[in-house]
């Protein structure tokens, strides 16, 4: 009558890593502190956001970088979508896509230094964008993972500052999220 | 010294509007000629507004930026205005009275405390979807932000706690904001929606028509609640239990907010399905019915549980897995396959892994299933249903009710509970109040009838009952509506006795005074080794209260003596309270310590002594387990 049965799992798998989300909302008052409120409330953690206006200016884009396994990261799509002024929400972590952050790098130095700090923003696609006597800032786009090296060799001559931007992300091709939105 | 005085900023445009607005507050703000011609303010368009979306009743608490309502109320007599005594209770009322009749409720207080005293209501509704407008008034747009007399952030504090919230700043948006927020309210999965409107908002003259429903839903683009489940989803379903051997229905609130009752029993009748019910379920079947098995979860009957574990296929209609359901997920339905079926996607899969999702309203998807199912033949189930029906017989007779605990001259809380319900008819609104009264009107109410029970389930507010029965009393005139509530919540909310008597609002009150917070008490003494802490409670001699506030009562404490005074109270004109003294140590079984399962039962029937436990393990319970949760 009782043959052995398993335990009933629980939701979700375990693997976390981290997803892309990307939310296109109202572009109204109160509407960042609700997405953030919910967050917080439902026990997510946004490691990065990034908003801006769209295209139309009556929506703005949220992009979310949050760290958690597949359901997990899911019922933080379907919390967010059910907040009245959220139009649209997609984990495009799997999608073939832009990943781009801005950065800007206050490195401490010195006459001697300088040359070789612009050679190694130079070698990583980075500008610099003010040169004083004691910091040079420097300015850079591209993946977070190659902001990080060049954070990385920057550490080397000393950090003062240093500002990014959180990623934002576009899907490759013709496709538009924006345009997938109903209105 | 110049003009400008102490005024910081002294000449700005946000300066001299902020030193007008202040001057205003303390003005004579009159604005009507009563019986004559006047301005349409924007009160007027609030009260239109209202009215307009069916709803006829406000319950309501007046405050300095809310008085210009206050000012226009009598112009609109259709709009009936009820004075509570205090703002949560506003907001509890308007909750039972949409609980009761399926329509918004509405709740009322100004700027500042009256705001934050509507929270616990707001936060009630949240939690049962219950569709609710909350409306509040701001201070005006200059002050906003200047910490002004009873100025708080009221948006901030409700935006985690309603399924939408607005600020209102002038008069020309108040009938479309209040058209939306209505529309919110009630559609999709229901929810309390707070909207918040400064004094220059309801004072200024305004001739802004009121929208359709049509242009509502044209501008809210990013709202569109999944109505119609998926086909191919519900041609598994059908699948599914055309494969079940034991095969149990799990109806929550959402069958009976979609009104899905007739479906619901049809689907159950064709398949040959019986069917159990979460706590905000009661009613969605007459409890008298073949098919209606009964009330489970952490106190639920044992063998509605023991179905739940034994069933080979679990359908979830309109419900959510709560912990109070589930108890550990891990042993939970070990055997089933789970279809579940809800409005609300983020519900899927949240608190447990559902083989069979369906988005949809109960009542379109039962509607989309019934035409696919194959009928079975009670004969094919007679052996599954002689198996239930012996569980029961065992469960039920083993209770302290069903062994007849009340004959030996104790008043026990079931006998009462059941006594109330019989000598109403079975056709009463019953509103519990939260601890093991709560539970004993959930397991012994024998519902009838939907919508007949109202409870706070999700939240667990003590001091609803009185108020929601206030709230049902008025939305659904023609039943008797009970306020059970045990001492404990009685007196969190006991003011509004003054409400039910100056507006005649025909509430009978079951006071279940064991002097204790029983569950409190109940807890410590399972839970906590009978470490008992503060479940003491004393209360005033509540006969001498009613005579206080001009209300009939009857005091009762022993088994004979009941049906005469339910009979009493219930042939009083107006409101009436009976104060029963029940057994001080008496324990809801059975019972399911947070944490563990559905097979964990402890059971024990009787006012002393051991407990007796069944299942492997055992009743005592880590208290610093973090999986324990806490009385409900």
């Amino acid at each position: 009558m009782t043959p052995t049965t398993t335990a009933r799992s629980l939701p979700g798998s375990g693997d976390e890593r981290r997803h892309l989300i990307v939310a296109i909302v109202n572009n109204k008052p109160g509407v960042l502190n609700r997405v953030a409120s919910l967050m917080r409330a439902r026990n997510f953690n946004i490691e990065s956001l990034a908003v801006s206006v769209t295209e139309r200016s009556d929506t703005s884009r949220m992009t979310l970088t949050i760290v958690g396994d597949e359901v997990h990261v899911e019922q933080a799509a379907k919390q967010l979508y059910k907040l009245i002024d959220v139009l649209k929400v997609q984990d495009v972590t799997d999608e073939s896509i832009v990943e781009h952050e801005f950065a800007l790098i206050k490195v401490r130095a010195t006459k001697r230094s300088r040359p070789e700090i612009v050679s190694v923003a130079e070698m990583h696609r980075a500008k610099v964008v003010d040169l004083g006597d004691e910091a040079v800032i420097v300015e850079a786009v591209g993946e977070p993972a190659e902001i990080d090296a060049l954070v990385e060799l920057l550490r080397e001559f000393g950090i003062k500052e240093l500002v990014r931007t959180g990623s934002v992300v576009m899907s490759r091709g013709s496709g538009s999220i924006e345009e997938q939105v109903k209105r | 010294m110049t003009q400008a005085g102490h005024v910081p900023g002294a000449g700005s445009e946000a300066a001299s509007a902020s030193e007008r607005a202040r001057r205003d507050m303390l003005r004579d703000t009159r604005v009507t000629t009563r019986g004559g011609s006047r301005r349409r303010i924007g009160a007027d368009a609030l009260c239109e507004a209202i009215l307009r979306q069916g709803s006829d009743t406000i319950w309501g608490y007046p405050g300095g930026v809310i008085l210009p309502l206050y000012d226009v109320l009598a112009d609109h007599p259709d709009l009936r205005h009820i004075l509570v005594r205090h703002e949560q209770a506003a907001a509890h009322a308007a909750d039972g009275y949409a609980r009761a009749s399926g329509k918004v409720g509405v709740c009322l207080g100004t700027s500042g405390p009256g705001a934050t005293n509507l929270v616990t209501g707001i936060g009630t509704a949240m939690l049962d979807s219950v569709p609710l407008v909350a409306i509040t008034g701001n201070v005006p747009n200059a002050l906003i932000g200047k910490d002004a007399f009873q100025e708080i952030d009221r948006t901030g504090i409700t935006l985690p706690m309603t399924k939408h919230n607005y600020l209102v700043r002038t008069a020309d948006e108040i009938p479309y904001v209040v058209a939306e927020a209505f529309h919110l309210a009630r559609s999709g999965r229901p929810g309390p929606v707070h909207v918040d409107i400064t004094k220059d908002a309801l004072m200024g003259e305004t001739s802004a028509a009121h929208p359709s429903a049509a242009e509502i839903e044209a501008g809210l683009p990013g709202y569109r609640p999944k109505i119609d489940g998926h086909p191919r989803q519900i041609k598994l379903l059908a699948e599914a239990i055309a494969g079940a051997k034991r095969p149990v229905i799990l109806a929550g609130h959402g069958v009976l907010i979609a009104g899905a009752e007739r479906e619901l029993l049809e689907l159950a009748r064709a398949a040959q399905i019986p069917i159990t019910w979460t706590l905000l379920g009661i009613g969605v079947v007459d409890e008298t019915d073949p098919l209606a098995y009964g009330y489970m979860g952490m106190h639920g009957w044992k063998h509605v549980n023991r179905a739940i574990q034994s069933a080979d296929l679990l359908i979830g209609i309109g419900m959510r897995f709560d912990d109070r359901v589930t108890g550990n997920v891990r042993t939970y339905a070990p055997k089933a396959k789970i279809a579940h079926i809800d409005i609300d996607p983020a519900e899927i899969g949240k608190n447990v892994v559902a083989d069979l999702p369906i988005v949809g309203d109960a009542k379109n998807v039962l509607d989309a299933l019934l035409p696919l199912v194959t009928k079975v033949d009670p004969a094919a189930r007679a052996e599954y249903f002689a198996e239930l029906a012996t569980w029961r017989a065992e469960s039920e007779g083993s209770s302290w009710h069903g062994s007849g605990g009340f004959r030996d001259g104790v008043l026990s809380a079931d006998f009462v509970v059941e006594r109330i319900a019989a000598g109403s008819a079975f056709d009463a609104n019953l509103t519990a109040d939260v601890g093991q009264n709560q539970m004993w009107v959930a397991r012994y109410g024998g519902f009838r009838r939907a919508n007949s029970h109202l409870s706070s389930g999700g939240l667990g507010t003590m001091g609803f009952a009185l108020p929601g029965a206030m709230g049902a009393a008025v939305a659904v005139p023609n039943k008797v509506s009970w306020a059970i509530a045990g001492d404990g919540g009685f007196q969190m909310t006991l003011q509004e006795l003054a409400t039910i008597v100056q507006e005649r609002i025909p509430v009978k009150i079951a006071l279940m005074d064991n002097k204790k917070l029983g569950m409190i008490r109940q807890w410590q003494e399972i839970v906590y080794a009978g470490n008992y802490h503060s479940e003491q409670l004393a209360g005033p001699d509540y006969l001498k209260l009613c005579d206080a506030y001009g209300l009939p009562s009857w005091r009762v404490s022993k088994p004979e003596e009941v049906d005469a005074a339910v009979a009493a109270a219930l042939a009083a004109d107006g409101p009436a309270l009976i104060w029963f003294e029940i057994a001080e140590r008496q324990n809801v079984y059975p019972m399911m310590p947070a944490g563990k399962g559905l097979s964990d039962l402890i059971d024990k029937w009787g006012d002393d002594g051991e407990d007796v436990t069944e299942g492997a393990s055992g009743p005592r319970v880590d208290p610093t387990d973090p999986q324990s949760g806490g009385p409900k």
